[in-house]
């Protein structure tokens, strides 16, 4: 387990499936967390492994990229539904949370992706 | 079969507004996008759509009429004690007025993607100005461009080619041979690796680092500590100096500034900074604004009510106070006893803690495509497209309106019309 900073946002794929988001074009646009090569061998990873994102507001299992214009220490999750399940829901006083700049710890887990439908049927639940 | 080109089409997707996008229409359906960037031609081109209004029922949606899901929505939002109409930024301000109209009605709370996206910045301006100019004047003046913590390469294609980078301006004929890029971020995007300079800012430091600019601007580097965020000193004095000796200099400022430590006083220190150094030159600041509509909705929200975003009618009068009424202050605050969601995804744009109270009230979505709000939804009502389907006002990022194209007839309704049949409803259910 390697604690990182998370930051995240847009992408040009995530932007050409905006409105095409239960699609698994989506999915593979946004389920991902990019970080560096030195980091993706640090935790043991390669590229489409499965790794587990945690911070104090959640974890979620995305699939690991590689992106060296990374420093050590920083990943990014493009913005949607997975990189939220993990955000600073802290508002700042301005209503806006904290997308990014989130404390998280990144490993490789067997875990697989949650499908967006059961992500999202997971905030039913009581 | 017929074909014709529809040119001169407003792309309907990011704030750039990019206004020379042709369009083949055969058979009255679209085939073909020319010049758009991948993401507005995925866009204009279409996905699968939602293909009927919805109530769910047992857990499941359910198709029924236009008129049974009017029905249903007015009865929940005229029910409601503290409803939440959220949304507004990728459509046309024709709707946005109704909108307001309908959140005055009922005294609800009505926010914009703003309050998830550029609030911050929306708030820096309040306090201290905004010194602006037009995406014209940066093509044809700005010979200095510093994008921070912003990615137009992935958010906005096709800004550099078409205003800030390698457009050729009246003074500007060479483009890209006549101005300087700057990328400031906390890593090397797309966008770094095709300007003139990289500077990395570890993540949180903006605040410092715009300090530093400003006490060497005012001639005090010998304070400044050898390295600032990350960033070295004599980086920071080449910066300087750069923005000091430019003729037209522009910060294009993002999500970078707005998402991060310091929020809205990260940008009250760059206008300061913009304020200063046109004590030398001239200089500018524009926020790059995501959905191609979410300018107008902050300028419809402010001539109607005096706010831009994050406006709460429960008084019986307009109150704002982000941080107390934006979005998902509320939700996260268990506030809204009901919701509607118009053209914006907050299933897929807000933290989860949202969504959990979102799934506990109440949903309407309108909007012409299913995505993850859906997924909560008790109420879905398929809108026509603004700006494919249906003509309208959108604002560009830098406030200039502009009249968006209709180029293809349908049958969806649109959300103007939408929304006046729920206003309607709403106020004979409450007389």
């Amino acid at each position: 387990m390697r604690k990182v900073i998370l930051i995240t946002g847009r992408t040009i794929d995530q932007g050409k499936n905006l409105e095409n988001k239960m699609s698994d074009e989506y999915l593979d646009a946004v389920a991902r967390c990019e970080m560096n090569e030195s980091l993706l061998s640090e935790i043991g990873a390669t590229e489409g492994d499965t790794v587990r994102v945690k911070t104090e507001f959640g974890d979620v299992v995305v699939r690991a990229a590689k992106d060296d214009g990374l420093p050590d220490g920083l990943v990014f999750i493009p913005m949607g539904p997975w990189a939220n399940a993990v955000v600073d829901t802290d508002t700042g006083g301005v209503g806006t949370p904290g997308f990014k700049g989130v404390e998280a710890t990144v490993e490789r887990t067997d875990a697989p992706v949650l499908p967006l439908k059961e992500l999202i049927a997971s905030y039913k639940e009581a | 079969m017929a074909t014709e080109t529809v040119t001169d089409v407003i792309c309907p997707l990011c704030g750039s507004l990019c206004d020379d996008i042709e369009v083949i229409v055969e058979a009255g359906r679209i085939t073909n996008v020319k010049k758009a960037c991948p993401l507005g031609k995925s866009k204009i081109m279409g996905h699968g759509r939602i293909r009927a209004p919805m109530v769910r029922e047992g857990g499941e949606l359910r198709e029924v009429s236009y008129d049974v899901a009017i029905e249903r929505s007015a009865e929940i939002l005229s029910d409601a004690k503290r409803p939440l109409l959220y949304g507004w930024s990728s459509l046309i301000c024709e709707a946005q007025r109704k909108g307001v109209e309908l959140a005055e009605e009922i005294g609800a709370l009505i926010d914009n993607t703003a309050s998830v996206c550029h609030g911050p910045t929306v708030i820096g301006v309040q306090g201290k100005g905004s010194p602006g100019c037009t995406l014209g004047e940066v093509k044809n003046r700005a010979d200095l461009v510093v994008f921070w913590g912003c990615n137009p390469a992935e958010a906005h294609p096709r800004h550099r080619a078409r205003y800030s980078h390698a457009a050729k301006g009246f003074f500007r004929p060479g483009g890209k041979k006549d101005r300087k890029v700057y990328v400031v971020d906390v890593r090397e995007t797309k966008t770094a690796k095709v300007a003139d300079e990289f500077i990395r800012v570890e993540p949180g430091y903006d605040y410092m680092v715009f300090s530093a600019l400003r006490t060497i601007l005012a001639g005090h580097e010998d304070v400044v500590p050898d390295t600032v965020g990350g960033v070295e000193k004599s980086k920071l004095i080449e910066m300087v100096d750069a923005m000091k000796s430019c003729e037209f200099g522009i910060i294009f400022g993002g999500m970078g500034l707005t998402h991060s430590r310091g929020r809205y006083k990260n940008l009250e220190n760059v206008i300061s900074l913009v304020d200063e150094l046109n004590a030398h030159t001239k200089f500018t600041l524009m926020p790059m604004r995501g959905h191609y509509n979410v300018t107008g909705s902050g300028h419809t929200f402010a001539w109607l009510t005096g706010y831009p975003f994050a406006v709460d009618f429960s008084r019986g009068y307009a109150w704002y106070n982000p941080g107390e009424t934006a979005a998902n202050d509320v939700l996260l605050r268990g506030e809204v006893d009901a919701m509607m969601a118009i053209a914006a995804d907050p299933g897929a744009h807000f933290p989860g803690e949202s969504l959990r109270h979102m799934a506990k009230i109440p949903l309407i979505q309108i909007d012409p495509y299913p995505n993850p709000t859906t997924e909560l939804a008790d109420v879905v009502i398929p809108s026509a497209i603004s700006g494919v389907e249906v003509a309208g006002t959108a604002y560009r990022m830098d406030g200039v309106p502009i009249r968006t194209r209709k180029i293809v007839d349908t049958d969806y309704l649109s959300d103007e019309e939408i929304l006046e049949r729920i206003l309607t409803r709403v106020r004979e259910l409450r007389r």
